[in-house]
């Protein structure tokens, strides 16, 4: 290893802290803790959403479809969230498991087919947008139980909620990634595919855990948006698997498999919705913050590459 | 026929310190057919590449008509004559046939200059094509799609590509090795006619009697060494053979036990379409079975359908008396088969994964600890496999990639064992391994045997099977040619059967 590949791994440590301390200075505003809970709260479904796309850039594949499935998602868990319908146990449920089970048609379609990944969420991206306005009657599912309200809304002491499962979620992926057999087959898959099946490693299982997995942090998503909006939105979600992949690439999730972390992740995602906070503090207009974000996933990416040279 | 048009003097490349080619002389004569042959690895790939100005030689010379071609790059040595046709056609396959004999000499052709000199001429180019193609006398339309093409018909394609380069030396490497009988004779007449117009052919084949129906002159490579060069002629089969294979085996390989246990493998009959057809064998505990034969023989599809990484689809194959038919290299495994593949770079390991990862990945399972994976028994298991097999790294956390081509392929070979297999498949275990590394690998082979496993070891180092196999079976275009004994081979018997 030397001093580049280094500076790759952590680089994005480095730049995240380096950014904070210059806005610390600059900006007096930033370090206000009301104001690292706005960036939290902010973060917290793009960050769920990372979490999923990252298991699956690990194993060398992708998903286009996270956006769509936030809509799909974010209806069905609405029309069960009525006040004085159901229990909130089953809004969730429903959310949840429309999000597996579109992760698990992805995982079922990729695996059988030999299809690209890419074409395959492609294509149920466009079919994830159409279920969701079939769903809805193309309107928004709107009078919402204060219940579900409460978990994109809400907060526990002062701490808004969103955060709490943002947390929870980043906790529970780095242990499957990093402390189970099937987060190892994921980085074997992605590494070389040939070589983790020829070492016994059932390759299509690992798929379609992954996407399922992806599915399912989708719909967390989802559910979270619809809360904090209060409706279930049919054309929510749109755009959103792309900040996932930017914040998943940023924190040095290689897009050719086998490495990546949680961690990384995590600062991508953050690092996203500081740099638009902050560019807010400062009243940059949002024209120039996509230019911004832009050149920083570039940046980022051109930083993994100096680090992979030997 | 008598002057000389390539002339190759001292030769020498090294690859990191290994000799590949040692002060090679080759002398090519006009409008003649040279043969030149060797085993796997005896540097005529790398002489090619010499030639065609692919790798630069440490030293020597290659003169083309006098002029020394030594740090002409492949464009360079093509324009001045010197043309190879790969054993693996190099086309596009969605342009036509004019389109790829033409390629990138588009402007050339059009004659166009200035401006318009981007401008493609496709019915100038399809005319001279039909005019090549009729002139070779091949019934190809020069507006039909490449991909359309049989490999045949490919391959007159390349020799028409290189006849319009004004190739004066044509390179051919086994031609033949995917074609059938009837298009051969259409190549070996194109091959006459173009000795007749005085074109130099450097033949490269596996196939004895294709060499003494179309050479005139053989030379022979061993080892990276020039061995000689005769008339064919002079020759005959035996006597090409043993200038090819003539090297003692010294004392590399551990002495055999010959204590056979009960049958671990048996296989009956086994075939699979269009690969190899009925292969029938057995393997003791203890025992050894070299799998000889040349590339492309059908060792490793045999290999690579037992451990359920392919398909077949005649016979049986039993596992201590009882079927299997693994779909999967799990089920394989589960079945205590293990295999360590010739690839080790594709099929071996995962490159950028530690040591200890790689290790352990076929035998996860044994390192379950209520859903997560115990660190402590993987750590001691990779330290103990590294000890016993003496792997250097700098630790368990290395990334195998950063290791020595013998090392790696003994990270490959600790997988194996750790999924405690009981039948072993070694395909062609020394492979890019240095010296030192080889005599380790075979005393590790011998000793597994002697821990009461069956080991069957695919090789194209005929030293390696007859130093190591306790019987050896002999391949030949996907057919069993010969079971051998220890006792009844030799380099010159194995070759036999190897290509008959």
């Amino acid at each position: 290893m030397n001093r580049f590949s280094k500076l790759g791994q952590y680089g994005i440590f480095l730049a995240f802290a380096l950014i904070c301390l210059v806005l610390a200075f600059s900006t007096p505003k930033f370090f206000t803790i009301s104001n690292l809970l706005i960036i939290g709260n902010q973060v917290s479904i793009n960050a769920l959403l990372a979490f999923g796309v990252t298991f699956v850039i690990i194993t060398g594949g992708i998903d286009l479809s996270l956006g769509s499935m936030v809509a799909v998602t974010g209806v069905a868990a609405a029309s069960f969230a009525h006040p004085d319908t159901y229990p909130l146990i089953v809004p969730l449920l429903v959310g949840l498991g429309v999000g597996s089970a579109m992760g698990a048609f992805n995982g079922l379609v990729i695996t059988q087919s030999k299809v690209p990944p890419f074409i395959v969420t492609l294509g149920t991206m466009t079919i994830g947008r159409g279920l969701a306005l079939i769903l809805s009657k193309g309107r928004p599912v709107s009078n919402l139980s204060d219940e579900f309200n409460f978990i994109g809304g809400g907060n526990i002491a002062g701490v808004p909620f969103p955060i709490i499962i943002l947390l929870i979620a980043f906790a529970v992926c780095s242990v499957v990634l990093n402390k189970t057999i099937l987060g190892r087959y994921m980085y074997a898959v992605g590494g070389n595919e040939p070589a983790a099946r020829a070492s016994g490693i059932r390759v299509s299982r690992v798929k379609m855990w992954v996407y399922t997995i992806c599915g399912l942090l989708s719909a967390l998503g989802g559910i979270l948006l619809t809360s904090r909006i209060t409706t279930g939105q049919p054309n929510a979600g749109a755009g959103f698997e792309l900040d996932a992949i930017a914040a998943a690439i940023i924190g040095g999730t290689s897009t050719s498999g086998g490495t990546g972390t949680m961690t990384g992740t995590l600062i991508g995602a953050l690092l996203i919705g500081v740099i638009s906070n902050s560019l807010d503090l400062l009243n940059v207009t949002s024209y120039y913050q996509q230019v911004v974000m832009g050149v920083i996933i570039i940046g980022a990416v051109v930083l993994d590459g100096v680090g992979k040279k030997d | 026929m008598s002057d000389s048009i390539l002339r190759v003097k001292e030769i020498s490349k090294s690859f990191s310190g290994v000799k590949a080619l040692d002060n090679i002389h080759f002398d090519l004569k006009k409008g003649e057919v040279h043969a030149l042959m060797g085993e796997n690895g005896a540097g005529k790939s790398t002489f090619m590449k010499i030639l065609i100005g692919l790798i630069t030689p440490d030293s020597g010379e290659v003169l083309l008509e006098g002029e020394n071609l030594i740090g002409c790059n492949v464009n360079e040595t093509l324009k001045k004559g010197i043309s190879m046709i790969h054993q693996e056609i190099l086309i596009v396959p969605e342009l036509t046939v004019a389109q790829n004999i033409f390629l990138g000499r588009e402007r050339e052709v059009s004659g166009k200059k200035g401006l318009l000199s981007g401008w493609l001429n496709d019915s100038e180019i399809n005319r001279q094509a039909a005019a090549l193609l009729d002139k070779m006398g091949v019934n190809i339309a020069p507006k039909a799609k490449m991909k359309h093409l049989s490999v045949a018909q490919m391959q007159m394609v390349e020799i028409a590509k290189a006849i319009s380069n004004n190739a004066k030396v044509i390179i051919m490497d086994e031609p033949t090795s995917a074609i059938s009988d009837k298009e051969v004779g259409t190549l070996f007449q194109i091959i006459r006619d173009l000795k007749a117009q005085g074109v130099s052919i450097i033949y490269i084949s596996h196939k004895m009697d294709e060499i003494f129906q179309v050479s005139d002159t053989i030379s022979v490579l061993r080892d990276g060494k020039y061995i000689g060069t005769k008339n064919a002629a002079e020759l005959d089969q035996n006597a090409l053979i043993a200038m090819m294979v003539g090297r003692e085996i010294d004392q590399m390989f551990p002495v055999a036990t010959q204590v056979f246990g009960q049958e671990l493998l048996s296989v009956k009959n086994m075939g699979r379409a269009g690969k190899f057809s009925n292969i029938s064998f057995n393997v003791k505990s203890g025992e050894i079975l070299g799998l000889a034969g040349l590339m492309g023989a059908g060792r490793t599809e045999i290999a690579r359908a037992i451990f359920g990484l392919d398909p077949w689809d005649e016979g049986e194959i039993n596992i201590k008396q009882s079927p299997l038919h693994a779909r999967t290299p799990r089920e394989a495994i589960d079945h205590g088969i293990g295999y360590v593949s010739e690839d080790r770079k594709g099929l071996g390991f995962i490159p950028r994964m530690s040591v200890k990862d790689n290790i352990t990945l076929s035998s996860m399972n044994n390192h379950r600890k209520g859903g997560f994976i115990d660190t402590h028994s993987e750590q001691s298991v990779t330290e103990k496999m590294i000890a016993d097999l003496k792997i250097k790294t700098a630790g368990t956390g290395q990334h195998v990639t950063y290791l020595s081509g013998g090392n790696q392929q003994k990270v490959v070979i600790g997988k194996v064992l750790l999924a405690s297999p009981e039948i072993i498949i070694l395909d062609e275990p020394t492979r890019g391994v240095d010296v030192g590394a080889k005599f380790e690998i075979y005393k590790l082979i011998r000793s597994l045997a002697d821990q009461g496993m069956a080991i069957i070891m695919i090789s194209s180092e005929l030293p390696e099977i007859l130093g190591l196999s306790d019987r050896i079976l002999v391949l030949s275009k996907g057919k069993q040619t010969a079971l051998l004994t220890r006792a009844e081979a030799t380099q010159e018997v194995i070759m036999r059967y190897a290509v008959a």
